[in-house]
């Protein structure tokens, strides 16, 4: 059997167990209480997914895009196809009822973007953003259109549309104050630490060691000292500074990025090519001038590749940060998980993933950028 | 005119240095030859204070390289390495344009050096100053990195094994490329090498440097014939050191003036290596000598072997 089959084998098996195993919508009399299991295209699904595995088996030319096209397919009109029947199951129900979408929904619906994925492998660029960007066109297009509409997690959306949007910008400002400290901080530190060949040095230990502190456990450390501070400074009370809020969340997500920023900073500096410092500093370049005209612009790249990592792992943290006080989308996890509204830990967390992978796009686009200049 | 005057340098316990002291003259080709772990590259590094001395001084034109700005020194000193060392991310004309760009150059000024340049040292194919350096073959890469080194028209230029890494046919085209400079500019080159012929081929003076010290300093023609001790007659080359000796002399210092031989005639310009060769190729034992295209002479075999003033 060709190998390249084997991933298409096993996701279209996971879409075709989810398709008959779990349900693929739930009808809950509010947003609070549990409900009855809706599983209504089951067979209509599960042949897709046969098709798709058999489709995958085929070493006919075309088959390949086939697939790509199916899980392209799928990827759009599995919500197009559960927010229709949210609203005929709507239709016949209280006010108060709210359809949410049950697992056989989400597991389908990542099988067949992993699916996509897998097929894109090795297609041109330009293919790739061709097929996501009209991906997102067309969900897009479907929610303008408010097909949607009807499913619990847009009307939590909807009933917290001002909270959201609040909650959005500050976890996009925790997120990006981080870096640019975790930068300022961390570059320098990583500079050092090269010159010095301390890379197994005391200070990357102890970042070494911060990375394995549960960031719960060191958000919570973090209370008590800087309650003092702002106790025996007033002036940085009253600037907002205090045991809880965004100052020690900030704080401590700058530790855990310090790490990672040192390390690609260490790795940009390994990167630049021995014999063309040896020139540039024989060639009368001061240290600043070797670090500008040559380290940079050679070092930039891994660097850059190194604060995506960072970047993405920071708007994961920053999730548990919202536990002392400092807001943003991991809010409406916690809240959720409270009230055992499933729809607010849903609407959180597919922000936080919608955002984490908004900036690792970004950052790719930057590389890619820099890659084709250099 | 650059002296080190009783200069030290030790790594750890290691002498790599030994109060060596070491004239070289305005305008001179000077050659640092020997094995690996002699100290001659350290000994170069030291004039731009990439290797810092424990005792002793370096001087450029009678002052102290040490009481110099350290980065205002380095840019008055051209310098190539062998692994060359061109920035990857800069096109070639923006390499060449290093030094004069650190000086301030302007635009005009460093686009006109750079085009100088390209041509003198054969760079000359359409677009080449707008690629970059990993698009060049390695004698290309090299010839940049010697324009680099000569780009703000240094006095003094350095140059750790430039042509180590090069086949022999580019090897020998770069050298002749750098002797016409040289000469043309007579600018003061500091040249590492630990290849003998390299060294005896391109240096005016050529020093021999074993285990930190100068074993013996001369003109190649002096290190050839006359060896002062057993070490410095084996890295000539022992037997071979005749071989070496035809390659440094010139057809016209031995050439019988007047006689006419039948033959392909040999420049009076060439060394007698050239002439042995010819004779070779030709199967005679005597060829005439021109001399810018006129007939001057005639070089015997018999004269080569013989030669011995």
């Amino acid at each position: 059997m060709n190998p390249r089959a084997l991933p298409v084998l096993v996701l279209a098996g996971i879409g075709l167990l989810c398709a008959i195993a779990f349900p693929f919508l739930y009808v809950t009399p509010n947003r609070l209480l549990s409900g009855e299991p809706h599983s209504p295209h089951v067979v209509a699904l599960a042949l897709s997914w046969v098709l798709l595995a058999g489709l995958g088996m085929l070493e006919v030319r075309g088959s390949r895009v086939a697939v790509a096209l199916l899980a392209w397919a799928l990827i759009a009109g599995l919500p197009l196809v559960a927010g229709m029947d949210a609203r005929a199951l709507l239709h016949a129900t209280a006010a108060s009822a709210r359809v949410p979408l049950g697992a056989g929904f989400w597991l389908m619906w990542l099988a067949a973007n992993l699916l996509l994925l897998d097929r894109l492998r090795g297609v041109r660029t330009s293919g790739r953003i061709v097929a996501w960007a009209g991906l997102f066109v067309a969900l897009v297009a479907m929610s303008r259109a408010g097909a949607f509409e009807s499913l619990a997690l847009v009307r939590e959306f909807h009933a917290q549309r001002g909270p959201f949007m609040d909650a959005l910008l500050t976890h996009l400002s925790l997120a990006a104050t981080t870096l640019v400290l975790a930068l300022v901080i961390g570059a320098p530190l990583g500079w050092w630490a090269w010159r010095a060949r301390r890379t197994d040095g005391a200070v990357v230990g102890v970042l070494a060691f911060l990375q394995t502190v549960p960031s719960l456990a060191l958000f919570a450390l973090l209370i008590g000292p800087f309650a003092w501070l702002a106790r025996a400074w007033p002036a940085l009370g009253a600037l907002g500074f205090g045991g809880t809020g965004a100052a020690p969340a900030v704080f401590a997500l700058v530790l855990y990025a310090l790490l990672p920023v040192v390390r690609y900073t260490v790795a940009g500096l390994g990167a630049v090519p021995p014999d063309a410092r040896e020139a540039a500093r024989g060639l009368g370049m001061s240290r600043l001038q070797l670090l500008s005209r040559v380290q940079l612009p050679l070092g930039w790249p891994v660097l850059l590749a190194g604060l995506r990592i960072v970047a993405v792992q920071t708007i994961g943290l920053a999730a548990v940060a919202t536990l002392i006080g400092a807001g943003g989308l991991g809010r409406f996890v916690f809240l959720g998980i409270g009230q055992g509204a499933n729809d607010m830990v849903m609407l959180g967390t597919l922000a936080i993933i919608a955002l984490a992978l908004a900036v690792d796009l970004l950052f790719q686009a930057m590389l890619a950028f820099t890659e084709r200049r250099s | 005119m650059i002296e080190f005057d009783h200069v030290h340098k030790r790594f750890g316990e290691h002498v790599v240095i030994d109060d060596l002291s070491l004239r070289v003259e305005d305008g001179e080709f000077f050659v640092l030859v020997g094995p690996s772990g002699s100290g001659k590259s350290t000994l170069l590094r030291t004039v731009n204070r990439l290797v810092h001395i424990d005792a002793g001084n370096v001087r450029i034109d009678g002052v102290d390289v040490a009481t110099q700005d350290v980065e205002t020194l380095r840019r008055g000193i051209g310098y190539a390495i062998q692994s060359v060392g061109l920035f990857p991310h800069r096109t070639v004309g923006e390499n060449v344009a290093t030094v004069p760009h650190l000086l301030g150059w302007s635009k005009a000024e460093i686009d006109a050096r750079v085009e100088e340049l390209l041509i003198l040292l054969k760079l000359d194919e359409p677009g080449i100053v707008d690629r970059y350096p990993d698009t060049l073959s390695g004698g290309q890469q090299q010839r940049v990195g010697v324009a680099r080194a000569l780009a703000a028209r240094p006095r003094i230029v350095l140059m750790d094994e430039p042509f180590g890494a090069l086949d022999p046919v580019t090897r020998e085209s770069l050298q002749a490329s750098l002797k016409a400079i040289q000469r043309d500019t007579a600018t003061t080159i500091l040249f590492v090498t630990h290849d003998m012929d390299e060294a005896f081929g391109l240096g005016h003076r050529v020093a021999l440097m074993l285990d930190g010290k100068v074993a013996q300093v001369g003109t190649p023609l002096e290190l050839i014939r006359q060896p002062v001790n057993e070490r410095v007659r084996e890295f000539v080359g022992g037997s071979r050191a005749r071989l070496r000796e035809l390659a440094v002399r010139l057809v016209r210092d031995s050439m019988r003036k007047g006689e006419i031989a039948d033959g392909d005639a040999v420049d009076g310009g060439s060394s007698l290596q050239d002439a042995l060769g010819a004779m070779l190729t030709q199967g005679r034992d005597r060829l005439p000598v021109h001399e810018d295209g006129h007939p001057a002479g005639t070089i015997l075999l018999a004269d080569l072997v013989a030669s011995r003033e």
